[in-house]
């Protein structure tokens, strides 16, 4: 292991997992897979337990805030794994000289998105500390919910099979691009939004209306190509993806293209990715579609049996390759 | 290796001009690049014009293409 | 909205013809090679060698930047942004290039300043905000990105900006064509780089069909543009008639671009200068010339490294050469792999071990 920890390692991809576990899971006991929230049984309820750190850099950038990122990811979370988000909790860890007007604004944002989430903020915590010792804004949301009966293997992908389609609510990327665009490291503008929202009644309508929903999981960092290696490693099977069908905004693509990045790559904060059975495939994208949120909802592939686990991509052009797990953070290029 | 795609001059101030690729907006040095206008496609690389696109030679290029397809289909 | 000059050239069905008409002309074995590393990812990004008969090979040269420089050059990179008033401002590129015992992205963690910009001019611009600091940028690349670098250093002449320096390792591409075919590698014709011809114009490949009666055909990058390309190299083969012609004719004439030569030969002139897995090629280097030197961070503050040359198990060279693959390589997908690149073929993104472990089927 290095002796440093390295920003790569914060990158969502093949290096935080490995961090992840050399460092915590062994030490803390924790039940593997690590699925987006933990399942938790205790007197007859079954609670859905999930907790996320938010570090974003700027902290205001297009479409969202690190307020609404904190709440978003949280409940997402919880509605990825079954469950109806109930109640949240919120620690600030605050840089000395932090602008309070700040502070209000995002509080506003949070408040707002539990509020059209449907969940409770209701307890949290404060710490300020020396200049220099935080970069300026540290949440972490902590959420609990409560699961549907049926629900508790929704996250291990346990009942897919080969057949069953893949299907994502909308484009990808935008988040990724409207963070990068606001930090103004880089030389370029752009229009793009970020995708932050929260996905639980999306979900709620989904489940409600289609009954083989086998698998959920949201695309974080590391973008889709990561969900779809982990999911290919937890069901030992294949996965075929036809890239024609991944729906990008020209916005991201172009800047995509100048910049070197793979769109599968990047990271999303209002992206799910839902296995369902192949029957079921029409009925779900209707549902999804029907929702502001699934507008551009798309099945773009589906399980195959394959012990090698490869997750496989139809080119647009009639070509085949293989998407891999991303290394760690993806730079910009120019060869 | 040279990463450059096709992009579009929006705007010129002097030497340097702002160009769209799928709406996202770049800049680049016309330095290398003579009598550039709003509207030219040019090669954006490391942040610079290296090339105008021709338009002509595109576009025959394409013509070529469909005319093999339609050869092809007969 | 689409992209224009785009997405004309990735249409399915004209790629399908394309690969059609490929299958019906061959009438023996081909083996291409690309020395551009944005035609290696592109080939591997679309998936082509899927839509290939088996009796054409395409294979990889050393057109990737990142994976001809030396360990050295990123060893005196980190040297460099280890000292406290320096800025070292780079393409995205060399970051996590591993050195003999570190990456610029390493040290970037550890607490060095280094800042990713998109072009010369930025980190010229970031040299006028910090009149305090030094700012190295690292000039990499071949042709087509060598004449942005002259021009940046130009306008820092004109301003006066006593901070701003170079640290180059821009190189020239035929004299490695030359080098890969003198070696005697078994070549049918070249995949020649479009943007670099953009340049450069054509002429620059015409001793290869001249003096070693090899096909070429300047390619642009998009997957028409590579079956085209492809397609024009089989039939100048199957008539015996090598040739440099030009398939990318929307960016690439004969003469090239004529200022951006100007401008690239007023402030850098060629030189000796080693590529990894080749050694020392003549004149394939390009050095600042006398007026210019006082940019070079060299001249101005040599740094001594530790070179501690690659692994020895490391088959970059002869990858670069085309002389072996990437699954002839010990290392490949064992202990070299796209996390923890050992080479550099591993690290870039266009370095074929790379590609190959990321798209290859």
């Amino acid at each position: 292991m290095n002796e440093f920890v390295s920003l790569n390692q914060g990158s969502g991809g093949k290096l935080t997992h490995n961090l992840i576990q050399k460092v915590f899971v062994k030490r803390f006991a924790m039940t593997e897979p690590l699925t987006d929230s933990a399942i938790l049984k205790e007197s007859g309820t079954t609670l859905a337990f999930t907790t996320d750190s938010f570090v974003v850099d700027p902290l205001f950038f297009p479409g969202g805030n690190i307020g609404k990122l904190a709440i978003c990811g949280t409940v997402n979370d919880l509605a990825v794994s079954g469950a109806v988000p109930k109640y949240i909790s919120a620690s600030f860890i605050i840089e000395e000289g932090f602008q309070v007007n700040d502070l209000v604004s995002i509080a506003e944002s949070m408040a707002e998105e539990a509020k059209n989430a449907g969940v409770k903020i209701v307890t949290g915590d404060t710490k300020v500390v020396e200049k220099g010792k935080c970069d300026k804004l540290f949440i972490t949301t902590s959420g609990i919910g409560i699961l549907h009966p049926g629900m508790e293997e929704i996250s291990t992908g346990k009942m897919i099979k080969p057949g069953d389609k893949l299907i994502i609510n909308g484009p990808l990327g935008n988040h990724a691009i409207a963070v990068l665009g606001a930090r103004k490291s880089l030389n370029f503008n752009t229009n793009v939004k970020s995708d932050c929202a929260a996905l639980n009644h999306l979900i709620q309508s989904l489940l409600q209306g289609c009954k083989e929903v086998l698998f959920m999981r949201d695309l974080t960092r590391g973008g889709l190509a990561t969900v779809l290696n982990e999911l290919a490693g937890m069901i030992k099977s294949g996965i075929i993806i036809n890239e024609a069908s991944i729906p990008v905004d020209e916005a991201v693509k172009g800047l995509c293209e100048m910049l070197g990045f793979d769109p599968l790559n990047l990271a999303n904060e209002g992206k799910v990715l839902i296995v369902v059975s192949q029957g079921d495939g029409k009925k779900a994208i209707e549902i999804l579609r029907s929702d502001p949120l699934g507008k551009y909802s798309e099945i773009i592939g589906e399980i195959i049996p394959d012990e090698n686990e490869m997750v496989v991509l139809n080119t647009s052009i009639g070509g085949r390759r293989i998407i891999d797990t991303p290394a760690g953070e993806q730079f910009p290029r120019i060869c | 290796m040279c990463l450059s795609i096709p992009a579009k001059i929006v705007s010129i101030d002097g030497t340097m001009a702002e160009v769209s690729a799928g709406g996202a907006i770049f800049k680049a040095g016309l330095h290398m690049i003579e009598n550039a206008m709003v509207g030219d496609y040019i090669l954006l690389h490391a942040g610079f014009a290296i090339q105008k696109i021709s338009e002509k030679e595109a576009e025959e290029t394409i013509r070529l293409f469909e005319e093999m397809n339609n050869s092809l289909n007969e | 909205m689409c992209m224009k000059y785009i997405d004309e050239f990735r249409n399915k069905e004209l790629v399908t013809k394309l690969a059609d008409l490929i299958l019906r002309s061959v009438t023996r074995n081909y083996t291409f090679m690309e020395v551009c590393g944005g035609h290696t990812a592109a080939i591997n990004r679309f998936g082509i060698p899927f839509l290939l008969p088996d009796n054409v090979r395409l294979i990889s040269g050393p057109g990737c930047p990142v994976c001809v420089t030396g360990t050295d050059f990123i060893d005196k990179a980190i040297a460099y942004s280890k000292m406290e008033d320096v800025i070292i401002a780079t393409f995205g590129d060399m970051l996590k290039i591993p050195g003999s015992s570190s990456s610029l992205e390493k040290e970037k963690a550890s607490g060095a300043d280094v800042r990713i910009v998109l072009s010369g001019l930025d980190s010229l611009e970031i040299a006028r905000i910090n009149p305090e600091k030094r700012i190295i940028f690292l000039g990499i690349g071949f042709e087509t990105t060598a004449p942005g670098t002259a021009v940046t250093i130009k306008q820092a002449e004109k301003e006066s900006v006593s901070n701003f320096f170079l640290l180059s390792a821009h190189k020239l591409m035929p004299p490695a064509m030359e080098s890969i075919i003198k070696e005697g590698v078994s070549l049918d014709g070249f995949i020649c780089p479009g943007h670099v011809a953009a340049i450069t114009g054509s002429s620059i490949f015409n001793f290869i069909p001249e003096k070693f009666n090899l096909a070429c055909v300047v390619t642009g990058f998009e997957p028409a543009d590579i079956l085209q390309s492809i397609l024009m190299l089989i039939k100048m083969v199957n008539q015996n008639a090598p040739n440099v012609e030009i398939q990318y004719n929307r960016a690439v004439t004969i003469k090239g671009n004529s200022i951006a030569q100007r401008h690239l030969y007023e402030v850098f002139e060629a030189c000796d200068t080693s590529w990894r897995g080749f050694g020392i090629i003549p004149l394939s280097g390009l050095i600042l010339r006398k007026d210019f030197e006082r940019f070079n961070i060299e001249n101005i503050m040599p740094v001594k490294i530790n070179h501690q040359g690659d692994n020895e198990f490391c088959i970059c060279g002869n990858i670069l050469r085309g002389l072996e693959t990437p699954e002839d390589c010990t290392l490949f997908a064992k202990n070299c792999f796209p996390e923890n690149p050992l080479g550099a073929c591993m690290v870039s993104n266009e370095g074929a071990c790379n590609a190959w472990y990321k798209y290859r089927l």
